[in-house]
């Protein structure tokens, strides 16, 4: 259709050489433009391998991912990262512990349950909370939740890790429920309808038929949502607090690979101090973390897509 | 014969039961959200409305709170917006029609695809370490506000070109065949009947793209680091701040009043936010009832 139109156009315009050069500069010009994306991408990776690779001459790689202190500006200094990454996986596990039930269990509600009038009310609702600046979830941790918390748990320090991993997992509900909503969605009419006809509950719908039907949607959300939380920063910056720490216990503080990345951030390291090369070791290995987890979910939702469309 | 029907048990009360007890689960599981969201934000309003006045949006932060104010950062902020906007919608807009207009079905454009939903996930401080290496350090740009804009319209790029793609996509083909009908160049058509029409979804998606990009700090901080400024950015090339870091700034000092300030800070963001989010809502909605007839 397209081709037609355009010897059409050739044929009766006086001014066709210039309108032909017009056509080919704007189709460069575009190209131009979705190549950004690419180069963005290729970006990132250069200017983390540069940096990093820089650090990894000063400090070998096997002890940069086994070591157990993290004291990069305190002497004497040691790069291991493993207190970082620990901290990381505490408070992402705390917030998926929140988040993953919660976010499914709204999900189920707003795909199999909620009239229509009730959904297009709490729908909005949910991406005004998607929408808050991290800032924002950072303090409302550390001035609100953090001192309730302390009512009932009274060994809870002022910077910790529960409350930064709570209110995380209240922040990435949105995303959880909306991307498992799309999920079960997208499984057709007739699969309940069946099981309708063969008596079964609501419930029983929603739990045996829909939910395991929208398995590898619901897990993609599951997997894009964490990543979220690993990557997630002011939020830890603000309440979970600066002390690099080989534990589990979320009463303490911690520090995440992404606070330590602004704590360096903040003063303004030097280029070509070691300091300014640990960030982005730090990062390179962040980015990884992510990209990973990425690549998995995206995956995940491709194959639901092809399964019901 | 009988054994089957005597063994059946249909248990359909307590099936029932488990089922308004179940439902009660995704009741409370759904008004999480909602609670959390009321509770927040009447807790910044209880803290904040105190310290509002004309005099804090119009003052230079201090080191006493009753003083402070968050000029240089609300300033910054207009700043990195405005410039922002300049990058990321011709860049953004661009790409757009290359996918949906142009592109044949081939390696490229697949990869182009698969590397815009991955850039989407690449977690924000990731763009800052890009921004704080490529635009501060090798291409010399220095801490500037060019440099933050930059590192910022890439971090919101992905979203303006999802956004703008269905926005596209929502013309009708015929609207392109009459188009060409007519005589018209595939460049004529792209300009002349896709993009008008477009219009509406193109703005509604950059508006919350710059309303993802107003509230990011972590980027900004690697960028712009932590600065005491007293001075509203006269070029791009100024060192700046904005009010993410500002209030971060604030939340951080252990002193009560401090929060005090911060919490009427994130009420001026607040207010930023949610009257862009009402007006991109608005223009889809009337965009949406506009396609339907």
């Amino acid at each position: 259709m397209r081709a037609s139109g355009r010897t059409a156009a050739r044929r009766r315009s006086p001014r066709r050489g210039r309108r032909d050069m017009e056509g080919r500069v704007v189709r460069w010009l575009l190209i131009g433009c979705a190549a950004v994306s690419i180069l963005t991408t290729i970006g990132i990776l250069i200017t983390l391998l540069t940096e990093a690779y820089q650090f990894f001459i000063e400090v070998s790689v096997w002890e940069f991912i086994t070591g157990t202190r993290w004291t990069p500006i305190l002497k004497p200094q040691s790069y291991g990262v493993l207190p970082l990454v620990m901290g990381t996986l505490l408070v992402s596990t705390i917030a998926a512990a929140v988040a993953l039930p919660v976010g499914l269990f709204a999900a189920i509600f707003l795909s199999e349950y909620a009239p229509e009038r009730i959904s297009r009310i709490i729908k909005p609702v949910l991406e005004v909370l998607a929408g808050i600046p991290t800032v924002v979830y950072g303090y409302f941790a550390l001035t609100f939740v953090t001192p309730q918390l302390q009512k009932v748990i009274p060994d809870l320090i002022i910077f910790n890790a529960l409350s930064a991993g709570v209110v995380m997992g209240v922040m990435i509900i949105p995303m959880v429920s909306s991307l498992s909503e799309d999920a079960m969605l997208a499984v057709p009419r007739s699969l309940r309808h069946a099981a309708y006809a063969l008596g079964a509950t609501r419930l029983e719908v929603s739990l045996r038929v829909v939910v395991p039907a929208a398995l590898s949607g619901i897990v993609a959300a599951f997997i894009l949502a964490i990543s979220r939380a690993i990557g997630e920063t002011m939020l830890v910056t603000i309440a979970a607090g600066a002390t690099p720490r080989m534990s589990f216990n979320p009463l303490e503080g911690i520090q995440t690979m992404t606070a330590y990345i602004v704590q360096v951030s903040l003063g303004e390291a030097p280029h070509g101090t070691l300091t300014f090369k640990t960030i982005f070791a730090v990062g390179f290995l962040l980015f990884l973390m992510t990209l990973f987890m990425n690549v998995v979910g995206h995956f995940l939702v491709s194959r639901w897509r092809e399964k019901y469309e | 014969m009988k054994a089957p029907e005597t063994r059946f048990n249909p248990r359909l009360e307590q099936r029932h039961r488990i089922g308004s007890l179940f439902y009660g689960l995704f009741v409370i599981s759904i008004s999480i959200g909602i609670i959390g969201l009321l509770v927040l934000i009447v807790q910044v309003l209880v803290r904040g409305l105190p310290w509002l006045s004309w005099g804090f949006i119009s003052s230079y932060p201090a080191p006493d709170p009753s003083e402070a104010g968050l000029l240089a950062a609300l300033a910054g902020t207009i700043w990195l917006m405005g410039l922002t906007a300049a990058f990321t919608v011709p860049v953004g807009l661009g790409a757009a029609i290359y996918l949906e207009e142009y592109a044949e079905e081939n390696l490229f454009t697949k990869f182009v695809e698969v590397n815009i939903s991955n850039l989407a996930g690449v977690p924000s401080i990731i763009y800052g370490l890009l921004g704080l290496a490529l635009f501060v350090s090798w291409l010399s740009m220095g801490r500037s506000l060019l440099a933050g804009a930059l590192t910022l319209s890439l971090l919101v790029m992905p979203i303006v070109i999802m956004a703008s793609r269905e926005a596209i996509r929502a013309v009708p083909d015929s609207h392109r065949q009459a188009a060409y009908a007519l005589g018209a160049t595939q460049w004529e058509v792209v300009k002349g009947v896709v993009l008008p029409s477009a219009f509406p979804g193109i703005l509604t998606g950059t508006i919350l793209a710059m309303s993802r990009a107003i509230g990011e700090a972590a980027p900004v901080i690697a960028i712009s680091a932590l600065v005491f400024l007293t001075f509203v950015p006269s070029d791009p090339f100024d060192r700046f701040t904005v009010l993410p870091i500002q209030i971060f700034n604030w939340v951080s000092r252990p002193q009560d009043d401090f929060r005090g300030i911060a919490a009427a800070g994130i009420i001026v963001l607040l207010i930023i936010l949610l009257s862009m989010n009402s007006i991109a809502i608005y223009l889809r909605n009337r965009y949406q009832t506009r396609s339907e007839d």
